[in-house]
């Protein structure tokens, strides 16, 4: 990086850009990027405050929706703008259970975000590994490991998702597993692309003429080239898992009903939205929508910023 | 063209075999069904009576075998809820799941090509951004959670829609439809657009990048020196090298359109086969699961091979392998 650093120096041009992506470390440049495109801004707004929101649930949530003791039966069902007996004021109602709304999104965003992220981080790492053996290794290893990504990208997600959580039941832990199963193949098939495409660049030929480890050209050379694409590809993921996660609970089949969660939730006032209680289904959907929008908007101005190839 | 057949053939055989496997260990390591099949007074003699009568005492591998045996003569297993085959069951369902994943594409692409080729032609316009923000928009709103909305929407504040039901049907070929009847198509109407509003997104995306793409071209730039209209150039040069890559993108968003189905379903209690395995998973209706994934396995490798062939026939520039 600091030879990126000597070159940039020297040169001052009027708007700076070029000059400036060059100074600056990638990652710095892409961060300042983001900044000045205003759909991106408004992305990182929404997901900061909702992560900050459901990091500091605990604290900012009037009660623990999940902790029965402090439940009322008798405040379930009340409309946005209720004050329980014990003077709690519900500011988007209360669910089946006599829960307050808004403390059950803050835990359910909770929920959310952790299953997203960990299954999305999981999948990288062991979709990321795969793809770069893949590429790097060629041949009969490369054909059986694309030849699985082929077969299970030609299955939806939704329904590797639906067979793997039928033979593992409901919980925290086995929806991620479901969702690592559904995404690795992901990853795996878009590192490879690039790295193929680096494998084939002067840099490793000079990393291989010093006689460098496999190892080393692999992690210290080839993946960090081929981060990029990945990035874009993570944070799209992210959102995906996040909205199959909540798609599932709201199936009954991912998390179980002990657990705060935004399907669940949406799940629970459906039976009452015909009769006009819209609000139990409503806000967590559109906490939901938020975080996924959010999410979606800085992945889409990364993917502009990181492929200057591609338009929009 | 024969030897591409016969591998891909084999390889969907294998992937059939594997998944069957997966799926059939991994359905028997869950729960006992019989604790859900029997109530909690029955005697220890009724139990092992109805053990013996599903064939739940014996290996695992045996009773693979017996399933798989049994299948390749199209006999999946009795459903342990309705005591009707698993297959039958889901025979009855698939008229409707299929009904509502067609009509959901027609939707897609009547909706989505026009709107994308419009925002390919003019990228910098004000409707075109429009278009775009719907479709960051479409990608982003949890499907399930618009389903209610619209609900809410048409069915409960302003009564237009039913919400629930596939309404009037007629046969068509022997097969019960909705689309026929104007009290069928109200029912359809729902549904079809909530599957359908995240395929609307993706097509308009690929549509308007195809054309952005095609407009870069040689071939238009002659056309347009030859004086064509631009019409015409739009209709015909730039749209049909737009619809090959989509081909592709059909073949699999039907297979996709009939997974998500299951959500729809659930929502509208739209009775397709979605819904019939949602109820399944939840009892444990093991032959009904079993079934239910053969069954989606099979048609989806249909599906990827019509599409390969399709897409092989359309752009002759396609070559497929072993094809040399």
């Amino acid at each position: 990086m600091s030879n990126e650093a000597n070159s940039g120096n020297s040169v001052h041009s009027r708007d700076g850009t070029d000059v400036e992506r060059a100074s600056r470390s990638p990652f710095r440049a892409t961060i300042s990027a983001l900044l000045r495109d205003r759909l991106a801004l408004t992305g990182i707004i929404i997901v900061t405050l909702l992560a900050l929101a459901a990091l500091f649930a605990p604290l900012i949530a009037p009660q623990n929706p999940y902790d029965l003791a402090q439940l009322d039966i008798m405040d379930n069902r009340l409309p946005p703008g209720s004050e329980s007996m014990s003077g709690l004021y519900y500011l988007i109602g209360t669910d089946d259970q006599g829960r307050d709304l808004f403390s059950a999104i803050l835990y359910g965003l909770r929920t959310s975000i952790i299953v997203g992220i960990s299954s999305a981080a999981i999948a990288l790492v062991i979709g990321a590994s795969l793809g770069l053996l893949s590429a790097y290794a060629g041949g009969k290893t490369d054909a059986i490991l694309m030849r699985i990504v082929d077969i299970q990208l030609s299955f939806p997600a939704i329904l590797i998702a639906l067979i793997f959580l039928a033979i593992l039941g409901q919980g925290v832990d086995k929806i991620i597993l479901a969702l690592v199963i559904t995404q690795w193949a992901y990853y795996a098939r878009t590192i490879r692309g690039s790295a193929l495409v680096e494998r084939r660049r002067s840099y490793v030929d000079a990393a291989r003429s010093m006689a460098l480890p496999d190892r080393s050209i692999l992690f210290r050379h080839i993946l960090p080239n081929c981060l990029p694409p990945l990035i874009v590809v993570a944070t799209m993921r992210v959102a995906y898992a996040i909205m199959l996660e909540a798609t599932l609970s709201f199936l009954g089949i991912g998390l179980p009903v002990t657990e705060p969660s935004l399907g669940l939730l949406i799940s629970n006032g459906f039976e009452y939205l015909l009769s006009g209680d819209y609000w139990i289904s409503f806000f967590p959907g559109l906490a939901l929508l938020l975080l996924i929008v959010g999410i979606n908007l800085i992945g889409d101005a990364l993917r502009d910023i990181l492929n200057p190839r591609r338009e929009g | 063209m024969t030897s591409y057949l016969l591998s891909r053939t084999l390889q969907t055989i294998l992937t059939l075999l594997l998944m069957s496997v997966l799926v059939f260990v991994g359905v028997y390591m869950v729960g006992n069904p019989v604790d859900l099949l029997l109530s909690t007074t029955a005697t220890p003699a009724e139990r092992l009576q109805v053990i013996q009568s599903f064939g739940l005492d014996r290996p695992v591998w045996e009773q693979y075998w017996t399933f798989l045996t049994h299948a390749l003569s199209g006999d999946l297993g009795n459903s342990f809820v309705f005591n009707q085959p698993a297959l039958t069951l889901i025979l009855q369902r698939m008229p409707a799941t299929l009904e509502l994943a067609f009509v959901a594409l027609v939707m897609a692409l009547v909706i989505g090509i026009p709107l994308g080729v419009y925002a390919g032609l003019k990228p910098k316009g004000f409707l075109s951004k429009s278009i775009m923000t719907f479709s960051i928009l479409g990608f982003s709103l949890p499907t399930f959670w618009i389903g209610l909305v619209m609900i809410l929407v048409f069915s409960v504040k302003l009564g237009w829609l039913p919400a629930s039901g596939r309404g009037e049907t007629v046969d068509l070929f022997g097969v019960p439809v909705s689309f026929l009847t104007l009290d069928g198509l109200s029912h359809l109407a729902l549904p079809a657009f909530n599957l359908a509003l995240f395929k609307i997104s993706l097509i308009i995306r690929l549509t308007r990048a195809g054309v952005m793409e095609c407009l870069q071209l040689d071939f238009v730039r002659f056309a347009r020196a030859k004086g064509l209209s631009e019409t015409r150039i739009v209709l015909v040069h730039v749209l049909k090298n737009t619809l090959i890559p989509l081909i592709t993108v059909i073949g699999l968003e039907l297979g996709s359109l009939i997974a998500f189905a299951v959500v729809t379903e659930t929502i509208f209690a739209w009775p397709g086969m979605g819904k019939l395995i949602i109820d399944a998973i939840s009892v444990l209706d093991r032959p009904v699961i079993l079934a239910y994934l053969m069954i989606t396995v099979v048609m989806f490798s249909l599906i990827n091979l019509a599409v390969d062939i399709l897409y092989s026939i359309v752009d002759p520039r396609v070559r497929l392998e072993g094809d040399s």
